[in-house]
């Protein structure tokens, strides 16, 4: 597993990580709240996804890749082009095999999948210019629930360890899974197969579980009470502050533009 | 003696950059027993995951005149026996029964052979009668052993072993290298306990920085002391 920060120097990483983490939760809240078939607005947030990939230094290609995590939520939308609302129009697909789609419903799909995707690409800019310790700090900074942010700030420094531990198992079962002498492959059932990876998962979940308590243990050891120690609270630069409304009201407008070019 | 393994000019870095091996080159004969000594980070896993495949540096390997290349994986992973440092990465069964009869059920041997093979691996490590057990609950000593057994079932040619004796109290430590002098396999092992290279492998090998500095008998290696001083072993 890699961390998702891409080091560079440029003008996005400079800023202040609540203006990013502000702006990146406003363009997602109004970008989902765009309505089906605003394609004029759905390509401008698509255009200043790219923008700020281009200006981060990033690359519209890195972007690209890893927004590919997006495709799960593709798949759960992809019944709306059967089940949308009437009309449904037929559609011929071999020449004794016909069926019926709903373009309304097509045009909620397309807009769907749309939306994901370019929110996945906002969170990934955010975190690929953002080092997620400030990530966190600006969370605290905002006022979250200090027990949250410390939840999200251990599971992402476990989840490294629990990744090499996954890496590991892996490692070990791959050593022993050989070809008896003059047989081309492995053999063993799909069945049987299934369960030593479930066993693999449950032991990786009961080790993880020791695993917490004998870091909650060590926490406590240094005098642990239930509060971290809150972060100082650099107030916000003007410029700061600048960016931030601009970038309100920009998505704002382009939001307002979009109920307007509904069609 | 014939070579069991051969390394030609390996070289491997980590997708983050970092350089883990460069230029080793290193010829195994049948029935060695050679420790594998270095400071942390020295390379000594890294290495070792390469020789059953699990890594692919530049370079190569060959295991009993076999390339070491995708098509013929399967059958050099049922040549070389890789038992990992930490049994617990190894052993994910709910059973030692099942941990140890993995190798063998991949292999898709007949049940009768499995349980004979089961059997025979337990008692080489001294452990009848623990195949019931959940190798969650063992002692430290033991789950070794198991990793060990669960190697073994596979009646494989050469045994790679990662540190066996760290984390072990002096009896377990004890009982560890005595299993190992017993046991008839090709062995390369990988350890910081320069006590245990004296007593059971006449060759060493010094490794540093993703390098191979020495390689001899473990007597004269041992015997320079500044050598040793120099690359953090003593």
């Amino acid at each position: 597993m890699q961390d998702f920060y891409r080091q560079q120097a440029s003008p996005i990483h400079k800023l202040d990580a609540r203006v990013k983490l502000i702006l990146a939760l406003a363009f997602i809240f109004f970008l989902n709240l765009t309505p089906d078939g605003a394609w004029p607005a759905l390509i401008i947030f698509l255009t200043v996804s790219f923008s700020i990939a281009i200006i981060s230094h990033l690359g519209i290609i890195f972007v690209l890749k890893r927004s590919l995590i997006a495709l799960p939520f593709f798949l759960a939308a992809f019944p709306l082009i059967f089940s949308g609302k009437s009309p449904h129009l037929p559609l011929q697909i071999l020449p004794n095999l016909t069926i019926f789609y709903s373009p309304a419903g097509l045009q909620r799909f397309i807009t769907i999948a749309l939306k994901a995707w370019i929110s996945v690409q906002a969170a990934i800019l955010l975190t690929a210019t953002t080092r997620f310790t400030d990530i966190l700090t600006a969370l605290q900074q905002m006022k979250l629930p200090r027990l949250w942010v410390t939840v999200i700030g251990l599971m992402w420094r476990y989840l490294f360890v629990i990744s090499d531990e996954v890496t590991r198992m892996l490692h070990a079962r791959s050593s022993r899974s050989a070809a008896a002498p003059g047989k081309a492959k492995g053999a063993g059932t799909l069945f049987w197969r299934a369960r030593v990876t479930g066993n693999m998962a449950g032991s990786l979940f009961v080790r993880s579980i020791e695993r917490s308590e004998r870091v909650y243990t060590a926490m406590l050891a240094r005098g642990y009470d239930g509060q971290l120690p809150a972060s100082s609270t650099v107030p916000l630069t003007n410029r700061a502050r600048l960016v931030i409304a601009t970038g309100l009201l920009g998505l704002l407008l382009l939001w307002l533009f979009s109920l307007l070019s509904t069609s | 003696m014939a070579a069991i393994i051969e390394i030609k000019d390996l070289s491997f870095s980590y997708p983050d950059g970092k350089r883990a091996l460069s230029g080793i080159n290193l010829t195994v004969y049948s029935d060695e027993k050679i420790a594998l000594i270095g400071a942390n980070g020295a390379g000594k896993s890294t290495l070792f995951l390469h020789l059953n495949g699990l890594l692919n540096g530049e370079g190569q390997i060959s295991v009993k005149s076999l390339p070491l290349i995708k098509k013929n994986l399967a059958q050099i992973r049922a040549v070389v026996g890789v038992v990992f440092q930490n049994p617990d990465d190894q052993l994910f069964s709910p059973t030692v029964f099942e941990d140890v009869a993995y190798g063998p059920l991949y292999q898709g041997l007949d049940q009768q052979t499995i349980r004979t093979r089961v059997e025979r691996a337990l008692c080489d490590v001294g452990l009848s009668g623990f195949s019931q057990r959940n190798p969650y609950h063992l002692s430290n000593g033991e789950k070794k052993r198991v990793a060990i057994a669960s190697v073994l079932s596979m009646q494989p040619q050469i045994l790679v072993l990662d540190e066996p004796t760290a984390g072990l109290d002096p009896r377990a430590r004890r009982e560890l290298i005595a299993l190992l002098s017993e046991l008839p396999q090709t062995m390369l092992i990988a350890t910081h306990d320069l006590e245990l290279a004296r007593q059971l492998t006449p060759r060493t090998v010094l490794m540093n920085a993703g390098s191979i500095i020495a390689d001899g008998s473990t007597d004269q290696i041992l015997e320079d002391k500044s050598l040793l001083l120099e690359y953090g072993l003593l």
